[in-house]
């Protein structure tokens, strides 16, 4: 088996007698492009300075490339470490704040300026060299940041919500460039958000995380259609979830008496832990409803009856609310022409292979 | 009608006015009359004969008894300075470091001015003099025989100016170390540097500005100060506003304590300019934040 570049044995962090961290433990493949992700307060942050050494872990081994790094102190863990706000030194021309970390590696004179122009150019900033910070955008900064960062060729590269200080049009950009050069390089990384957009389009692995735990970590495509747990349901995209019981489970399949929806049939690997006799959560994706002019020939899936409550036109595509008997479901569907208005009536499609069960009773 | 461009222009000066006219009575006024009076002549009978007379100005630049008095003033007020920096900015490192504490340590800087610095420099006296504090400890405890005379003498001025002038040091280092983002020394300390490096490549040049405003305001104190050295200081050890004092208030030479006087401040007044080219008024001001 290859060895992971980072690992995390147990790992727990305490602040007094609030526990940040409960007993985690993960595994970070080389080479791979990791985020934790998580709602605010749940522990992200402190988890990437415990392994970049800002934070001494009170429990628990951490270890890079199989060394245990526990005692290491962060100057010497070789990691490239990229801050919210940049850190960027501001008494420093950006040619000066990249070459930093080559000064302290012994890099020659006439390699340090090679390589810090190469950094440069691979951020896409190869004449700004002799500004100051203060002289650029917060785009350029972000740049100037991850350059000085990858430039020391770091084992691990770790970034706290780099592009949280970016607006919105800039940090779409930012987040095809970051994964860009993180896969020219090849670098391990480990990135922190809490934005799940980020986190899906960017990563090889997600770890969701919440209150200090691990909810479920996993491919993108694996934690976004087959979450672990409801707080991962709703934290990633918009779920509804259904109360349903088991009918049947095992020969290959699973069956649902759900809510509304009535039977469902799942594969095994979509209702993980759902066991016959008991009651299970049925997730549903917003975007897995389809909505339509009642009428309509039905397709392969099941429809039902219902009526639009709330509309919220966001231009390519609109999330509803829909009425069904005691209950509201989320759907969120592209605009053809125009979109329904309050008080439709809609059938509302599902295809059973696109839910997920859950155990438990739903709430 | 006043557009809201000419509002906004004025407004700054109308509430300035009552401080700028109070600087200009109590100040800029007194000011000029020294200046009219250091061209006056004083006699040694009778009132002091007005007029434009340069004499006082070449007594005070060409005597080397003012030169070396004026010498030694700028000596003590830079070692002074230097002490200052020297103790203080581990001690605003400290508290700016010290996050919960942080308040209380505060207000234990300001502490001391809480208590007139005239009470605060005698003090000493019952602390170093011989039948002070410290004398008395090492007679009980048998080290010496006879107490000893450890005030009145270059050292103790200094020592006094120390203690007046170190929370002005500490203060203004330490709100320059506070400005001072706590994720750039994690940066330096990611990229390889070792904390002590951090600190002297990131954190030291960017708090110069704090340092250079605390040691401005502790070299033009100390350089103008006369009550130290008139309550710790023995008879040599006069500086220069001690002469000032001297003689306008003993020898009521007003035309020449104002040509003395006018000398001081225009070697302040320079310090001063320098610094504010350098490094702007506005770090100083922020010291008082
Ligand atoms: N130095 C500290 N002392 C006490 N509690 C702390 C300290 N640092 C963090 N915490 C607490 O630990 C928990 C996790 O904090 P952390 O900064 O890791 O959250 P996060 O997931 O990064 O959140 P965000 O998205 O808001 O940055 C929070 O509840 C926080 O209040
Ligand atoms: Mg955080």
């Amino acid at each position: 088996m290859i060895q992971p570049a980072v690992q995390l044995r147990d790992i727990v962090k305490r602040f007094g007698s609030f526990v940040a961290v409960h007993p985690t433990s993960l595994e970070i493949p080389e080479g791979a492009f990791v985020t934790l992700l998580g709602p605010s307060g749940c522990g992200k942050t402190t988890t990437l300075r415990m392994i970049a050494g800002l934070l001494d872990p009170s429990e628990g081994e951490i270890a890079i490339k199989g060394r245990r790094v526990n005692e290491v102190p962060i100057h010497k863990r070789n990691l490239g470490l990229v801050f919210q706000n940049y850190a960027l030194f501001p008494h420093r021309t950006v040619a000066e704040n990249v070459a930093f970390g080559l000064r302290y590696r012994g890099v020659a004179r006439e390699d340090i300026r090679r390589r810090v122009a190469e950094a440069l150019a691979l951020v896409q900033l190869p004449d700004l060299g002799h500004r100051y910070p203060r002289e650029l955008s917060g785009g350029q900064q972000q740049r100037v940041a991850l350059a000085r960062a990858i430039v020391i060729e770091p084992d691990v590269l770790l970034l706290d919500e780099p592009l949280s200080a970016l607006d919105a049009n800039l940090r779409e950009d930012m987040r095809v460039e970051l994964k860009r050069i993180q896969h020219r390089l090849g670098i391990t990384t480990v990135f922190v958000t809490h934005d799940q957009g980020e986190a899906l389009a960017m990563s090889d692995r997600i770890v969701v995380m919440s209150a200090g735990r691990v909810e479920q970590a996993g491919p993108p495509e694996e934690v976004y259609n087959t979450p672990a747990t409801e707080f991962v349901a709703r934290f990633l995209g918009a779920s509804n979830i259904l109360g349903a019981r088991v009918a049947a489970a095992g020969d290959g399949e699973v069956v649902l008496d759900a809510d509304h929806f009535g039977r469902i049939t799942l594969p095994p690997e979509r209702a993980r832990g759902v066991g016959p006799g008991a009651r299970a959560k049925l997730v549903i994706r917003a975007e897995k409803l389809g909505l339509s002019p009642p009428g309509a020939p039905p397709g392969d899936g099941i429809s039902i009856d219902g009526r639009i409550e709330t509309v919220d036109y966001q231009g390519q595509v609109a999330r509803y609310f829909v009425r069904v008997g005691d209950t509201q479901l989320q759907a969120i569907n592209m605009i053809d022409e125009h979109p329904f208005s309050e008080g439709d009536a809609v059938a509302i499609r599902l295809r059973p292979r696109d839910c997920a069960a859950l155990a438990g009773d739903a709430t | 009608m006043a557009t809201v461009e000419t509002r906004e222009a004025r407004q700054p000066w109308i509430l300035l006015a009552p401080a700028l006219t109070a600087v200009a009575l109590l100040l800029l006024v007194p000011l000029a009359f020294i200046a009219v009076y250091s061209f006056w002549l004083r006699t040694a009978t009778g009132a002091d004969i007005a007029g434009f007379h340069t004499d006082n100005w070449a007594e005070a630049l060409s005597d080397p008894f003012y030169r070396d008095i004026l010498l030694g003033t700028l000596r003590i007020a830079a070692i002074t300075t230097l002490v200052c920096a020297l103790a203080g900015y581990p001690a605003a490192y400290f508290i700016a470091r010290s996050k919960a504490n942080r308040a209380i340590l505060l207000l234990l800087l300001m502490l001391p001015f809480w208590v007139s610095y005239i009470i605060r420099t005698m003090s000493w006296i019952n602390i170093l003099g011989v039948s002070g504090a410290f004398n008395s400890a090492l007679l009980a405890m048998g080290v010496i025989g006879q107490p000893i005379q450890m005030l009145y003498n270059e050292a103790t001025v200094i020592l006094g100016l120390v203690h007046f002038l170190l929370p002005f040091m500490v203060l203004n280092v330490y709100v320059s170390l506070e400005g001072i983002d706590e994720t750039l020394e994690q940066a330096a300390n990611s990229l390889g540097a070792t904390r002590w490096q951090a600190f002297r490549e990131v954190t030291l040049p960017l708090s110069l500005p704090g340092l250079a405003a605390g040691g401005l305001l502790c070299f033009v104190l100390a350089a103008g100060t006369y009550i130290t050295p008139l309550v710790l200081g023995g008879p040599t050890d006069a500086m220069f506003a001690n002469l000032v004092f001297e003689a306008i208030i003993t020898q009521l030479d007003w035309p020449l304590g104002s040509a003395l006087s006018l000398m001081l401040l225009a070697i302040l007044g320079a310090l001063v300019a320098l610094y504010n080219h350098f490094v702007g008024m506005s770090q100083i001001a922020r010291g008082f934040g």
